[in-house]
């Protein structure tokens, strides 16, 4: 933090001393600090959503359907004559929570399944290397859809199905960078002290390839956003009336040829806008991990 | 005196890929430490000297020949107790002190662990028992918070001799462990080992390609060359009365006060490597 803030004034003297917000603007640049705005207003949203929405946005009246833009309905009515903006808003948190069950559960699963790979190598890595290949020859949405077909539709059977057919993925990634930190001579010296092979993976290389899984798991949770839109999209993932982005996509495909684009269009501003936001962040996480890593 | 360390007939051969000819790293060696002494390894890059320190403590499994540890056979099944006996019994310091600390692990956490794996000791007596090891390699409870980043060379090195003390071994592989540092820390942390030694009685086999720090700090020294003992006997018969050619030629080569590079020696080097 000082370090950048010295930045700024060594580049741009005579300018009034930068604050805090600067120094943030300075690290994100103004993408970036757009983007964390996104995330934050979706997050916010997920959180506290609920009580701030104008309309119940389970309920309408058909007699309101379909009305455009005004003070009282902000972005307009759909084909049931729900509010849309207050159903993006509780939108919000099935479209947020679903994801992270599929981030975290790929990150924990994958980060075991990478970790004991590298750690007893052998016969044990190339069993679990191919058992990674059969899950990648399914593709991701195919598998989720199977997934769903067995243990019924629902938010949470869909995310634990999208979050299987991510595993692979992200294990090949963490495998590659543990096994580089495994042939470092920190870990032949902890292994020689006679540290058990349990704590040395815990302690010594799970926290350097720690950077490595956030980046790949932000990098996940805009792929787990899409996904899961899409399979509510085809109706195995939330069930309406609830609301869900990736529902109002679909909700909103006959409205669509009726002229009224609304619903599809805003709910689709959503997802673009915050998988973008969050594709970005991670993007520059990971820049920043590479940089670091070669400083060292 | 009795022997702490008695390898015989030792062989370890490296394949590395099915073109190539097996590499013999180890061709029928034999050695003995005495308890309480130094004993130095010194040849060439390649001679089989690291080999040998990995199949000692345990990184390298041997192809055949008997290693014994203070009166008992190593074997080589991978039970974790024998593997943490031997940890207790041998531990090493390793050539570079970057590389073997963990970079995100504050120093003292990492001598702490070893504590830990070995001895039942509460959170405070480790405390206590990590500032003791770092006072007697010269380093404070400060130096304990930090990360290996934040230190120097030589004061990284010195952790790490912290931490092959922790388990009170009988032996401490040094595998050119002060190659990496320049030569006044070198001349330090060799008084500092060497003084470690005498107060707790421990043997040290020291690997170096270093001909100039074995006069002072070893006392017997054996010549390996293309995984075989060349000479053996005590650092001033080796150093003074060189027997074999090869160990004459190193000598020669060692850089010395005065010392000008003469011409025909590299390339008689050279030629006799090739042979």
């Amino acid at each position: 933090m000082a370090a950048s803030e010295t930045a700024v004034l060594a580049t741009a003297p005579g300018t009034p001393a930068p604050g805090r917000l600067a120094s943030v603007r300075h690290r994100l640049g103004w993408i970036g600090m757009v983007c964390t705005g996104i995330v934050a207003v979706v997050v916010l949203a997920a959180l506290v959503g609920q009580f701030l929405v104008p309309y119940d946005p389970t309920v309408g009246s058909v007699v309101q359907r379909h009305l455009g833009s005004s003070a009282e309905h902000l972005l307009g009515t759909d084909q049931a004559g729900r509010d849309i903006f207050s159903r993006l808003i509780a939108g919000a948190r099935t479209s947020l929570v679903g994801p992270l069950i599929v981030v975290v559960a790929t990150a924990v699963a994958g980060s075991m399944l990478a970790l004991t790979a590298v750690w007893f190598g052998g016969r044990m890595d190339a069993f679990l290397g191919r058992v990674l290949d059969v899950l990648f020859a399914f593709p991701s949405l195919l598998l989720a859809i199977l997934g769903v077909a067995i243990f019924g539709p629902g938010l949470v059977t869909a995310s634990i199905a999208l979050a299987v057919a991510y595993i692979p993925y992200s294990a090949r990634v963490i495998r590659s960078v543990a096994l580089r930190e495994r042939n470092l001579p920190y870990v032949k010296a902890a292994e020689l002290q006679g540290i058990n092979g349990f704590t040395i993976t815990l302690r010594h290389i799970l926290p350097n390839v720690w950077t490595q899984i956030l980046t790949g798991s932000t990098i996940n949770f805009g792929y787990a956003i899409v996904d899961l839109a899409a399979l509510s999209f085809l109706g195995l993932g939330i069930q309406p009336p609830a609301a869900d982005w990736g529902l109002m996509i679909s909700n909103g495909q006959e409205s669509l040829q009726q002229g009224f684009p609304e619903q599809s269009l805003y709910a689709g501003l959503c997802i673009v806008a915050t998988v973008a936001a969050m594709a970005y962040l991670g993007e520059r996480l990971g820049g920043r991990a590479a940089a670091g890593r070669s400083k060292q | 005196m009795a022997n702490i360390i008695e390898i015989s007939g030792l062989n370890k051969t490296f394949r590395t890929s099915r073109k190539h000819e097996p590499v013999r790293a180890l061709d029928d060696v034999s050695v003995a430490v005495r308890e309480g002494s130094c004993m130095a390894v010194v040849g060439e890059s390649g001679s089989g000297k690291t080999t040998l320190a990995r199949v000692l403590v345990g990184l390298e499994t041997k192809d055949s020949g008997e290693v014994a540890i203070a009166g008992t056979l190593v074997t080589a099944s991978l039970k974790r107790k024998e593997q943490r006996a031997r940890a207790r019994a041998v531990q090493m310091v390793f050539q570079d002190p970057n590389g073997s600390l963990n970079r995100r692990l504050p120093v003292g956490s990492a001598v702490d662990e070893v504590l830990r794996a070995h001895f039942p000791l509460t959170a405070s007596q480790r405390k206590q028992r990590v500032s003791e090891l770092f006072k007697s390699v010269g380093l404070t409870d400060s130096h304990a918070q930090s990360l290996p980043s934040a230190l120097s060379g030589g004061q990284k090195q010195r952790v790490a001799i912290a931490r092959a003390f922790a388990a009170e071994p009988k032996i401490i592989v040094l595998d050119e462990a002060v190659s990496a540092l320049d030569v006044s820390v070198q001349a330090q942390v060799l008084e500092l080992l060497h003084a470690l030694r005498r107060d707790r009685g421990l043997s040290y086999l020291f690997i170096t390609h270093d001909l100039s720090v074995v006069r002072n700090f070893a006392d017997d020294v054996i010549v390996m060359r293309h995984g075989q003992v060349l000479e053996r006997g005590t650092a001033d018969d080796v150093l003074d009365r060189p027997q074999s050619p090869y160990t004459q030629l190193l000598l020669e080569c060692a850089p010395k006060p005065g010392w000008k590079p003469r011409r025909g020696v590299i390339e008689h080097l050279n030629s006799e490597i090739a042979s």
